[in-house]
C-alpha cells in the first residue's frame, strides 16, 4: 500500500514537472526514479522510453505504466499512470474553467490570436523534427505526402491512415521497398 | 450518451496516435469535425495552453477537450480515454519487451506509421494555419485579394520561424516563452 502511494506521488511529481512532454521528460525521470528511489536503472529507463515512442499513446504515459507494472504489477502500472496524469486534470481544469469566463475579453481575443500564430509555428517545427527521424527513404517519403494531401481533402478519420500505413509498413518492408 | 462518447473518442485517439504529444492534434480535429463539440480556434487556442502548462501534451489537450465539451466529468473521462489504451498495451507487452522491441513485425508496422504520423499533424497544421495567417472569410465577403492575408500575423509568423529555428541560444527556450511574447504582440498590436 506505501509503495502504492509512493508510486502515485513520485509520478504525479514527474507530470508536475514535465512541460511539454517528451525528451524534457527524461531528466525529471532520471532524478525521481532512478537516482532518488532506484526503481529503475537508467538503462531500463531508455528501454522503456524508446518503447513507449513505438507504441500507440502518450510517451510520458506509457512510461510510467511501464515502471508502475514493474514495481507492483497490473494496480501498480495503473497507479503509476493515474498519478502522471493527475495534475493535469487538476491544472487544466483550473486553467480551463477561468479562460471560459475571460474569453470574450477583446484583449484575452487578441492574445489568443497572436498566439495562435505562434502554434503553427511550433507546429511547423515538430513537423520537421519528426520528418527528420520518420521520412528515410523514398516510400516514406511517398507515405507522408499521400497522407498529407489526403487528409488536407479527404474528410477520412486519422485512424483509417494508421492501419494503412501500418499495413504498407509491413509491406515495404516484406518486398524489399526499405531503404530505398 | 456524450460521455461513452467522450471515452470511445479520446480511446481511438489514444490507441492510434503514435509518436508523442502532436500526433494526438489530427485526432482532436477529427473530433471537432464529426461532433461539433468545439471549434477549430478553440482547438488551437487549447493547444497552446497545453503547451504552456505542466504536464505532457496529449494528457493536457484530452483534459481540456473533455473539460469543454461536458465541464469536469468530461476532463476526468477524455483523460482517461486517452490513456486506457496505453494501460492495456503496455501491460500486455511488459512481459515480453526485449522481444517486442525486436519483433520484425513491430519495427516494419513502426516504420509504416511515422510518416503517417508527420503527414497527418501537418494536414492538422494547415488548419492551424488557415486559421492564424488568412482572412478567408472577410476575402469570401469581399472578393479582395489583399484582404486574404493576415499581414501582421504572417509577419509574426515570420519572426518566430527565424527565432524558433536559427537563432543560437534562443531557438532552445520553452515554447512557453514564444507562447508569451506571442500573446503580448497579439494585444499590443491589435490582432
Amino acid at each position: 500500500m506505501r509503495e502504492l502511494i509512493d508510486l502515485f506521488i513520485a509520478f504525479a511529481k514527474v507530470g508536475v514537472m514535465t512541460f511539454g512532454g517528451g525528451y524534457a521528460m527524461i531528466p525529471i525521470l532520471e532524478r525521481e526514479i532512478v537516482d532518488k528511489r532506484n526503481w529503475a536503472s537508467s538503462e531500463e529507463l531508455m528501454d522503456y522510453y524508446a518503447v513507449g515512442q513505438c507504441t500507440p499513446g502518450v510517451i510520458a504515459v506509457n512510461t510510467a505504466t511501464f515502471i508502475g507494472q514493474k514495481r507492483r504489477g497490473i494496480l501498480g502500472g495503473i497507479i503509476a499512470t493515474l498519478g502522471v496524469v493527475f495534475p493535469s486534470l487538476v491544472i487544466i481544469t483550473l486553467i480551463a474553467g477561468i479562460l471560459t469566463s475571460f474569453a470574450d475579453i477583446p484583449a484575452v481575443k487578441q492574445a489568443f490570436a497572436g498566439i495562435r500564430v505562434c502554434v503553427c509555428v511550433l507546429i511547423f517545427n515538430a513537423v520537421t523534427k519528426l520528418w527528420k527521424k520518420s521520412v528515410t527513404d523514398k516510400a516514406t517519403l511517398a507515405l507522408c505526402l499521400l497522407v498529407f494531401i489526403l487528409s488536407v481533402f479527404l474528410d477520412i478519420s486519422p485512424a483509417v491512415f494508421v492501419i494503412l500505413c501500418a499495413a504498407a509498413g509491413i509491406l515495404f518492408t516484406k518486398v524489399g521497398l526499405r531503404g530505398k | 450518451m456524450i460521455y461513452l462518447r467522450l471515452f470511445y473518442e479520446f480511446f481511438k485517439a489514444g490507441l492510434f496516435a503514435v509518436g508523442g504529444g502532436m500526433a494526438t492534434l489530427p485526432f482532436l480535429y477529427d473530433i471537432s469535425d464529426s461532433t461539433g463539440w468545439f471549434t477549430h480556434s478553440q482547438l488551437a487556442d487549447m493547444v497552446a495552453v497545453s503547451e504552456s502548462t505542466p504536464g505532457p501534451i496529449g494528457v493536457n489537450m484530452a483534459t481540456y477537450v473533455g473539460f469543454t465539451t461536458a465541464g469536469i466529468p468530461g476532463a476526468v473521462i477524455a483523460t482517461l480515454g486517452i490513456i486506457a489504451p496505453s494501460i492495456i498495451i503496455i501491460l500486455l507487452i511488459a512481459k515480453a519487451l526485449k522481444a517486442f522491441r525486436q519483433n520484425k513485425y513491430v519495427d516494419a508496422t513502426f516504420y509504416g506509421l511515422r510518416p503517417c504520423s508527420v503527414g497527418l499533424i501537418a494536414a492538422a497544421g494547415v488548419l492551424v494555419l488557415k486559421l492564424a495567417l488568412f482572412n478567408t472569410e472577410l476575402y469570401q465577403s469581399t472578393g479582395v485579394l489583399t484582404d486574404l492575408f493576415n499581414f501582421k500575423a504572417i509577419a509574426l509568423a515570420a519572426v518566430l520561424l527565424v527565432l524558433t529555428r536559427y537563432v543560437k541560444k534562443i531557438k532552445d527556450l520553452h515554447p512557453i516563452f514564444f507562447i508569451a511574447a506571442s500573446a503580448v504582440v497579439g494585444i499590443v498590436f491589435a490582432f
